[in-house]
């Protein structure tokens, strides 16, 4: 009995030794994650610039944004990239929430949130004590990237709403009726940005981060 | 004519003075008569687009209405010109002709318009740009007019050549949308001058720029009819 004990004891340490080996080898970042990021990302700047453009046309606050930044010389053909992207902004961000939920990325990496968690990292982070581990997010990146998911949803409705005020008015109506519909559409846009702004500053701030969502980079051997 | 041609000549102008100083020049549909590779991904998408729209267009969906309180007035007016250079058409000798895929082609009178049945609607306006307005118009549904002319309504476009030189054209399906009238009032007066008198096309399933003012032609086609703004990259469906 106690060599068999032995032995098995033997042979389940070499198993989960084993898996620990694959892990080593497993990705931060997975291929279609990856590639999903970098078209999002090529979509989400011809977007913002075709649709400051079309914004232009007819401004809903105080101020136009500089030619400089406009994607499309005119508002003719502003609207021509803005409509030739937002298919591929679609397709890929359909293919992202559905391989979210089928790969188990969403459970795994942003769930759960817990109030106290973001409270405790909202302070590690302002206190810059807020360790950064490598395929693990914390409750502050998972606020802010559901939160970036829910914008970019918000944009979709809300652009469908300005895109086709009588066939699709389920939208529109949605959105608190056409004209209501353009500001949500500039709100949801304005958070986007925002988002930009503070995960391209922590890309600058923790650079180490950047290598990994192009080449997929590797796990770390210690995750716990 | 006239008018396009100096439409054409303004863009390439400024096409030119933009291409001096952008680092792609002809990018971005500003010289249609040399497409660069740029120009070609958005043609092909515009069509692509042209094509969903198609698919999306509900024939039964009608466009909302409103109260006549909610009446945008004084109405906005909007053209590639200023409201004075707006044509003025006299009521008395206007004549709609016709032309194209249609057994009577014979010209239409203001009066034999006005004797046609009408129908009202309070119908949001939508521009291209952005804006939008509330109006009220009333005149002859396109649908029974282009039955009462005997139209081959198995063609694929209806298009519209105006006083001022303007041309547009919309799908077949989108003619005989219910709400689709050649509108001859708004706010129940004879519609006045840079508002498209005598006869404009109002069609509330599709954007401002495809309802045409001060129509002289109608023309019923199986040609590509395309439009002022629609050659200049506009999406031609521009369904709302």
């Amino acid at each position: 009995m106690a060599a068999e004990g032995n032995l098995s004891g033997i042979e389940i340490r070499t198993i989960p030794m084993g898996r620990i080996t694959d892990q080593k080898t497993k990705p931060i970042h997975p291929w279609p994650l990856r590639l999903m990021h970098w078209v999002n990302a090529l979509t989400i700047v011809m977007l913002i610039g075709s649709g400051w453009q079309i914004y232009n046309a007819s401004p809903l606050f105080n101020f136009t944004f500089p030619e400089t930044f406009t994607i499309g010389a005119w508002l003719g053909a502003g609207i021509a990239w803005h409509l030739a992207f937002i298919w591929l902004l679609m397709l890929n961000g359909l293919s992202y929430l559905l391989w979210g939920f089928f790969s188990g990325h969403f459970k795994q990496k942003l769930w759960p949130i817990t109030p106290r968690a973001v409270l405790n990292d909202i302070g590690a982070a302002l206190r810059f004590k807020l360790p950064h581990q490598s395929g693990v997010y914390n409750a502050v990146q998972r606020v802010l990237y559901l939160g970036v998911i829910f914008a970019g949803l918000t944009m979709v409705v809300s652009g469908l709403a300005i895109w086709k005020p009588v066939q699709l008015w389920i939208f529109t109506d949605l959105c608190g009726g056409y004209y209501v519909a353009r500001y949500v559409h500039f709100t949801a846009m304005a958070c986007i940005v925002a988002f930009l702004f503070i995960h391209v500053a922590l890309v600058l701030t923790v650079p180490r981060v950047l290598p990994p969502m192009i080449t997929g980079g590797k796990m770390p051997e210690v995750q716990s | 004519m006239n008018k396009l041609d100096l439409g054409r000549r303004k863009l390439l102008s400024r096409a030119l003075a933009l291409g001096a100083i952008t680092t792609l020049p002809g990018c971005d549909f500003e010289d249609m008569a040399h497409p660069d590779l740029a120009d070609r991904f958005l043609r092909t998408m515009l069509d692509f687009n042209d094509e969903m729209q198609a698919l999306l267009f509900n024939p039964h969906t009608l466009a909302p209405t409103f109260p006549a309180s909610m009446v945008t007035n004084p109405p906005r007016f909007n053209a590639y010109y200023d409201i004075s250079m707006a044509p003025v058409v006299d009521p008395a000798t206007y004549q709609l002709e016709l032309s194209g895929q249609i057994q009577d082609k014979q010209s239409w009178t203001l009066a034999a318009l006005r004797a046609l049945p009408q129908e009202g609607q309070i119908t949001r306006f939508v521009c291209v740009e952005g804006w939008r307005v509330i109006g009220q118009w009333s005149g002859v549904p396109l649908g029974y007019f282009l039955h009462r002319i005997g139209a081959d309504t198995t063609c694929k476009y209806v298009s519209f050549k105006c006083a001022d030189g303007y041309y547009s054209s919309i799908d077949m399906a989108s003619a005989l949308h219910p709400q689709t009238i050649l509108a001859l009032d708004f706010l129940n007066a004879p519609l006045t001058a840079p508002f498209g008198a005598p006869v404009r096309l109002r069609i509330p399933v599709k954007l401002g720029f495809k309802n045409p003012k001060s129509i002289m032609q109608l023309a019923v086609t199986n040609t590509y009819p395309g439009g002022y703004w629609e050659d200049q990259g506009y999406d031609w469906f521009s369904g709302s």
